[in-house]
């Protein structure tokens, strides 16, 4: 599904991703944990295709193109999908129109006929129930007065609607309350397949009590330093994250 | 004479229009009242003189290129037949259709005004025939003609006027609209006139479109539009420049209103290659209420400068000002928003809100509020921004599977929501939507 190798990027001539290496196969979940400024959002970034970063070295090979070499929206249409940490309002933009108008334009680059409006607006009903969105979009902007669980709730939202093959969620736990987590987590297992993966990106083990992972990776100065399966992030909530930097110091002496 | 030479030699580079003019009053049509008119208003652009580089209102605007040669000032000829309006009607909407060409009412390609009550049209010809007591006492104030030297110029050279009277008590619901048509292809001056009378608890819509159909190169249009909203009426106006071609146009509308009544206007401005629109409002009267809303998109090399004053002068009134504009390539745009409230003019609530989009580096976009405040219990405010497209946001309908050129478009769309949602007639809406839309996919 999702081959990185020896990956090198970062913005305005300051390098965040030193040699970073991951393979994910269909239907795995793999949780990606570190402390703040480990570079995990870059890694997010740079795979969505955010212009202003740039990639020096490495290769990213998903469903076997090379992804480095698509725009941002042929990778969507791919089948990834980047849930953002900060969702973006766009004022004057509707949710109805936005969905639309991705999900025609996916369907017109894998050469699909138009969606029938009744089947657009049922698929819309079934997936809002499934985050229990229950905002009226038809004639709301996109983000636009949502609070921050809303927000969050859109963004799984439409992932449900575009049914990726690679999901990225980028910090989605941040800023939720327990209850609006518990139906994100809801959300994002109901979507679990055998042919779907997942890259969970959190600060918190607390999310992976709801959305278990095949494996976590820790991440540390834009490369993985450690990887092992669930529980190793209930290590990692014990000790905390100083515990791996001393151990990487340990093995730098050595 | 020596006098005359003097003051000709002062208002270079206008100078080269007034032989022209002077021979042209000798010719044109009307009564004892218009020619009076006539006569006054090209004594007053004598004395005013066309603006200047240095003068603050044309700042940024120059006028000098319009006028480095002489212009003829064009009768109307042409052949046009209703099939070739076709083009410049709105779809779906059932409207008066008035057509003036090179500033002469057509009446072949107008309209007769029929309703209930009834409407009154009339051109110079017919107001000769039946004299109007209320075309007589509100045509050509002084105080309008001296206002501005391009309503001077266009009282003292326009060949017809056009007059709608609407009773009291008519609430009009099919809109009126009009198509202001140059044929000139060269260096020609039109001059069309409109004034438009609503008497008092009336309601109409107007839509003054106006439209190139000669190549315009080198065209210029000085169009003029009175307008004078009764107690307790209600107007919607809409100006649409969408068939502009090359065409040089100012455009200025004069709004005069009673008490409680309700002025709502937009200038919307996507063809033409130099627009300058004045909007001038007179809230003479208490609980006037005045929406100025705005839209262009330019392109090239377009220039469009949106002039717009409020004028309150009694207590109790409101006025809002939205205006929003997108520019690319090497256009330039301007928005300059006079407020003045009069010492008399207490519990005035004026806002002013002006935002624009740059899609290039040498696009230009220069804003200037001015709020002239004297009296003391208000709410006054304005607000102004220029910028570029939201990256963030084009990113983040990129990575839902939009195109990096429909997200823009999407965006830029969306950008123009505020204005073109307040646009009431709904067929009109469509049609605004769909040039928009059109422009931006381009």
């Amino acid at each position: 599904m999702l081959t990185i190798k020896n990956l090198k990027a970062g913005i305005a001539d300051k390098e965040i991703l030193k040699g970073f290496n991951l393979s994910v196969k269909p239907g795995e979940v793999h949780a990606i944990m570190g402390p703040n400024g480990s570079g995990k959002s870059t890694l997010a970034n740079v795979l969505a295709g955010k212009p202003e970063y740039t990639v020096t070295d490495g290769e990213v090979l998903f469903a076997g193109k090379d992804l480095l070499d698509l725009s941002p929206e042929d990778r969507a249409r791919e089948g990834l999908f980047l849930a953002f940490q900060y969702p973006v309002e766009i004022p004057g933009v509707s949710n109805i129109n936005f969905l639309k108008t991705a999900i025609a334009e996916i369907r017109q680059y894998k050469g699909l006929p138009p969606m029938e409006a009744k089947d657009f607006l049922k698929l819309v009903k079934e997936k809002q129930a499934l985050v229990e969105l229950q905002v009226t979009l038809a004639n709301r902007s996109v983000n636009e007065g949502f609070s921050g669980g809303e927000k969050k709730r859109n963004e799984i939202f439409q992932m449900a609607v575009l049914e990726p093959a690679l999901a990225i969620l980028d910090e989605t736990d941040s800023g939720l309350d327990i209850d609006a987590l518990r139906i994100v987590a809801n959300g994002v297992n109901k979507l679990r397949s055998d042919n779907r993966s997942f890259i969970v990106i959190t600060h918190y083990q607390r999310l992976l009590e709801y959305i278990v992972p095949d494996f976590v990776h820790v991440m540390y100065e834009g490369r993985i330093v450690k990887s092992g399966t669930k529980e190793l992030a209930l290590e990692l909530e014990e000790k905390g994250y100083d515990w791996i930097k001393k151990e990487l110091s340990q093995q730098v002496e050595a | 004479m020596n006098t005359s030479t003097t003051i000709a030699e002062k208002i270079t580079p206008g100078a080269v229009l007034l032989p022209e003019l002077d021979v042209l009053q000798t010719t044109l049509a009307g009564n004892e009242q218009i020619r009076f008119i006539r006569r006054k208003a090209l004594k007053s652009f004598r004395l005013q003189g066309l603006p200047e580089r240095k003068n603050e209102e044309y700042k940024y605007s120059p006028v000098a290129a319009l006028f480095r040669t002489g212009r003829s000032f064009p009768a109307s000829t042409h052949s046009l037949t209703r099939n070739d309006l076709t083009p410049f009607l709105v779809p779906g909407m059932d409207a008066f259709l008035i057509t003036i060409i090179d500033g002469k009412l057509s009446r072949e390609l107008s309209d007769e005004l029929k309703g209930t009550p009834a409407l009154q049209l009339h051109d110079l010809a017919s107001l000769e025939e039946t004299p109007s007591a209320v075309f007589q006492k509100h045509f050509g104030a002084d105080a309008l003609i001296t206002a501005d030297p391009f309503i001077a110029l266009n009282t003292a050279a326009f060949r017809d006027v056009v007059f709608i009277q609407v009773p009291n008590n008519a609430r009009i619901e099919k809109p009126i609209h009009i198509l202001n048509i140059v044929t000139a292809e060269g260096a020609e001056l039109v001059n069309p006139r409109i004034l438009i009378q609503v008497g008092r608890n009336s309601a109409i819509q107007v839509i003054e479109n106006f439209i190139a159909i000669g190549k315009a190169e080198q065209t210029l249009c000085n169009a003029l539009t009175e307008i004078r909203v009764g107690s307790g009426s209600t107007m919607l106006f809409y100006k649409i420049q969408d068939h502009c071609k090359n065409l040089s146009l100012i455009s200025t509308t004069q709004v005069y209103q009673d008490e409680q009544s309700h002025f709502d206007t937009h200038t919307v401005s996507l063809s033409g290659n130099w627009i300058r629109n004045n909007l001038t409002i007179v809230a003479d009267a208490e609980q006037c209420e005045t929406h100025l809303n705005g839209l262009f998109i330019l392109n090239n090399h377009q220039h469009v400068d949106n002039h717009t004053l409020v004028d309150h002068r009694k207590p109790n009134c409101e006025s809002n000002q939205l205006y929003r504009g997108i520019l690319d390539d090497k256009s330039t745009g301007v928005f300059n928003g006079k407020i003045y409230v009069r010492p008399d003019a207490q519990k005035t609530n004026a806002y002013q809100s002006s935002k624009n989009m740059l899609l290039s580096d040498d696009a230009g976009m220069n804003t200037k509020p001015q709020l002239e405040i004297y009296a003391d219990d208000v709410k006054c405010s304005h607000g102004s921004s220029t910028g570029q497209l939201d990256e963030d946001a084009l990113f983040y309908l990129r990575a839902r599977g939009i195109g990096a050129d429909s997200a823009r478009a999407l965006l830029m769309f969306a950008f123009t929501r505020d204005v073109i949602n307040t646009i009431r007639i709904e067929a009109l809406r469509t049609q605004v939507e769909e040039l928009i839309e059109k422009r931006l996919t381009h």
